[in-house]
């Protein structure tokens, strides 16, 4: 596939993005301004990037409880992306949803959710809503290996494919549910191989690659939108932290932390981006700081919010205070 | 107007939305055409509309909970049927965990103009896991809005309603009174949310309850009134919202309250409206509020058990004249 330089330069930005705002959110947890726990997507924010560059505007993603790096890839604002992680008024989500289900409705995404697994059902009916509507939306579903051993995993594919419906259920496969190893809960190594079931054709991966994730998505869209129906991507990649908050992932073997970290997803498409000529060094350089200091300034404003007035917990429940 | 029954007003009720607003589109088990729905409601309706807004689905309860939620918030508005209540044990996390927050915990970004419907009820003798009765389960979900309709009037007018509302609603209705035939008009007309109906006035007591029960509740008010007692029968309709008002009002007239539903006894919706009685109207009561209900089993098949473990006519009657 020819990608141009436009797009390659595109990459590089999403993935270097999401991974700013990752380190930003890492920094301001250090200083104890993070309520509750959090999933961090450090490790996997190719599989953002490059599956949220193949999409339009007007498409739709559904997101995970290890969501921030979706909704960043996908252009939310990243203030009140950062404010809601902190619980302030001005958040995304006005603070009653936080890291979990950070969401940002206006720029097309369906949800974070807190329970594993439970996003694919939504997003399978966010797509037959686009097929019924008679646009050419397409739904990006993300999930993890974990999820790919729910009920609604299965069921999701299969009414994806018998309806035929414009959705790519893209699986971010990071090799532990928690603290459990895939390969005890998968009876095969490629979680794609799953899809041969439900007849959607299926591909996997190098998830820490940002331009593979790409190619493989903008096949997948494509056929979504002309009609083709459902894609599965495996993307293979690997948390660069532990599950949680309090996580220290001592179960995972140093050699495949140091095999893992030595495929960093930032210094590789910036590697390709460079060799193939769409960036020098000094240009990645100019990119980073344009958007440390707005990751920075959006910590800012994150920080100076005001939080939530307490009685505020009584709103939303309803379009209308009943 | 004619006289029509609870199925043929609530295909009415479907019908007219789905003429009116192209969004609106129905999915569930068998409902399309080959079966019209386990009970018929939706019979001709895929045959009208065609298999696109009628759309039967796999054996997949929480996915279509789920995928009905999806479209919800991308601009469509699903009537997604779970054929037995009992089932909608498979679709709890997709209706309690996603649809019912989902306004909240986005902080109001969206609206979920979903309709779930279902059917509890025994007396059909199909056991356990297609007769329960889970109303207070939804009850004590928040951010669900709940409607119990029992009579063919209402049946029409709530399920349109329903269908217009930009929030979750669980709608159940019960296998018994599907047949059951009123006065139901051929115009369009809706029932808000949160308006009890007074079903017979009284003075002596006050019955509160649901469905089926409603029907005994009334058969067995009129064998009272032979006796001297006059009896006022509630019907809730929707159970979120709840029309306190109407019951207390009714309760600070006759002093007395029964309630009466098809639920098991402990955690039922009748234990939220005895406390909120209380809470509200406890210097206006003469006599101790008493529950009817199934008992804290699974609901049993052989005909004398299940007999024996739905409220009866006598039942209500004796916790009736028991309080007066």
């Amino acid at each position: 596939m020819a990608v141009s330089k436009k797009v390659l330069v595109n990459l590089y930005t999403r993935t270097l993005k999401v991974r700013l705002f990752e380190e930003k959110v890492w920094d301001l947890f250090g200083q104890n301004l993070v309520p509750g726990t959090l999933h961090l997507y450090l490790g996997q924010e190719a599989v953002a990037a490059g599956v949220t560059a193949a999409l339009d505007k007007s498409d739709w993603i559904q997101s995970t409880h290890r969501g921030h790096g979706h909704v960043i890839a996908k252009g939310a604002d990243m203030n009140a992306a950062l404010a809601e992680l902190l619980g302030k008024a001005t958040g995304s989500c006005k603070g009653k949803g936080g890291s979990m289900h950070i969401t940002q409705f206006d720029v097309g995404v369906l949800g974070a959710t807190g329970v594993v697994a439970s996003g694919i059902p939504i997003g399978v009916g966010a797509a037959l809503s686009c097929k019924m509507r008679g646009t050419k939306e397409v739904v990006a579903c993300f999930f993890g290996d974990g999820a790919s051993n729910n009920g609604t995993f299965g069921e999701s594919l299969n009414m994806a494919a018998i309806w035929s419906l414009p959705v790519v259920f893209v699986v971010e496969n990071n090799l532990y549910a928690m603290g459990t190893p895939i390969k005890m809960m998968c009876p095969s190594i490629d979680i794609a191989e799953r899809a041969t079931g439900y007849c959607i054709p299926s591909i996997v991966v190098d998830g820490n690659n940002a331009l593979e994730v790409y190619e493989a998505a903008v096949e997948a869209v494509k056929r979504a939108r002309e009609g083709g129906g459902p894609t599965l991507i495996e993307c293979k990649t690997y948390r660069q932290r532990g599950h949680s908050r309090f996580d220290a992932a001592k179960y995972r073997p140093p050699e495949e932390v140091e095999f893992w970290l030595n495929r960093d997803s930032v210094e590789k498409i910036k590697k390709i981006v460079i060799e193939k000529g769409a960036l020098t060094e000094k240009d990645a350089e100019k990119i980073r700081t344009k958007l440390q200091k707005e990751v920075d300034k959006a910590g800012e404003f994150a920080v100076n919010s005001e939080y939530p007035k307490p009685k505020d917990a009584l709103d939303d429940v309803f379009a209308e205070v009943l | 107007m004619a006289k029509k029954t609870y199925r043929d007003a609530l295909k009415e009720g479907l019908r007219e939305e789905m003429l009116r607003d192209e969004r609106v589109f129905l999915m569930g088990e068998d409902i399309g055409l080959n079966w019209g729905g386990a009970f018929k409601v939706t019979k001709g309706l895929a045959e009208e509309f065609g298999e696109e807004r009628v759309r039967d689905t796999p054996i997949s309860e929480n996915t279509i909970a789920g995928a009905a939620l999806g479209a919800a918030i991308t601009g469509l508005i699903p009537v997604a049927e779970i054929m037995f209540g009992d089932l909608i044990t498979l679709a709890m996390d997709q209706i309690c965990n996603q649809a019912a927050k989902m306004r909240y915990m986005f902080g109001g970004q969206t609206s979920v103009p979903v309709v779930y419907r279902s059917v509890f009820g025994g007396g059909k003798n199909i056991a356990s896991h297609h007769s329960q009765s889970l109303e207070a389960w939804f009850m004590h979900t928040p951010g669900l809005k709940i409607a119990v309709p029992a009579f063919a009037y209402d049946v029409k007018g709530l399920i349109k309603t329903a269908i217009r509302d930009p929030d979750p609603v669980m709608f159940f209705e019960h296998k018994l009174v599907y047949d059951k035939k009123e006065e139901v008009p051929d115009e369009e007309y809706l029932i808000p949310f949160g308006e009890a109906r007074i079903r017979r006035e009284g003075d002596d007591v006050t019955v509160w309850g649901t469905f089926q029960m409603l029907h005994k509740s009334l058969e067995v008010a009129e064998e009272l009134a032979k006796e001297g007692i006059s009896v006022e029968v509630i019907d809730p309709r929707t159970l979120m919202p709840l029309d306190k008002k109407t019951l207390i009002e009714s309760v600070k007239k006759t002093g007395r309250l029964v309630l009466v539903t098809e639920e098991t006894k402990t955690g039922a919706t009748t234990s939220e409206i005895a406390a909120i009685v209380q809470e509200e109207a406890f210097d206006w009561l003469d006599a101790p509020i008493k529950r009817v209900n199934a008992p804290d089993t699974p609901v049993p098949f052989s005909p004398p058990l299940e007999q024996f473990f739905i409220p009866s006519g006598e039942r209500i009657a004796e916790a009736v004249r028991s309080v007066v």
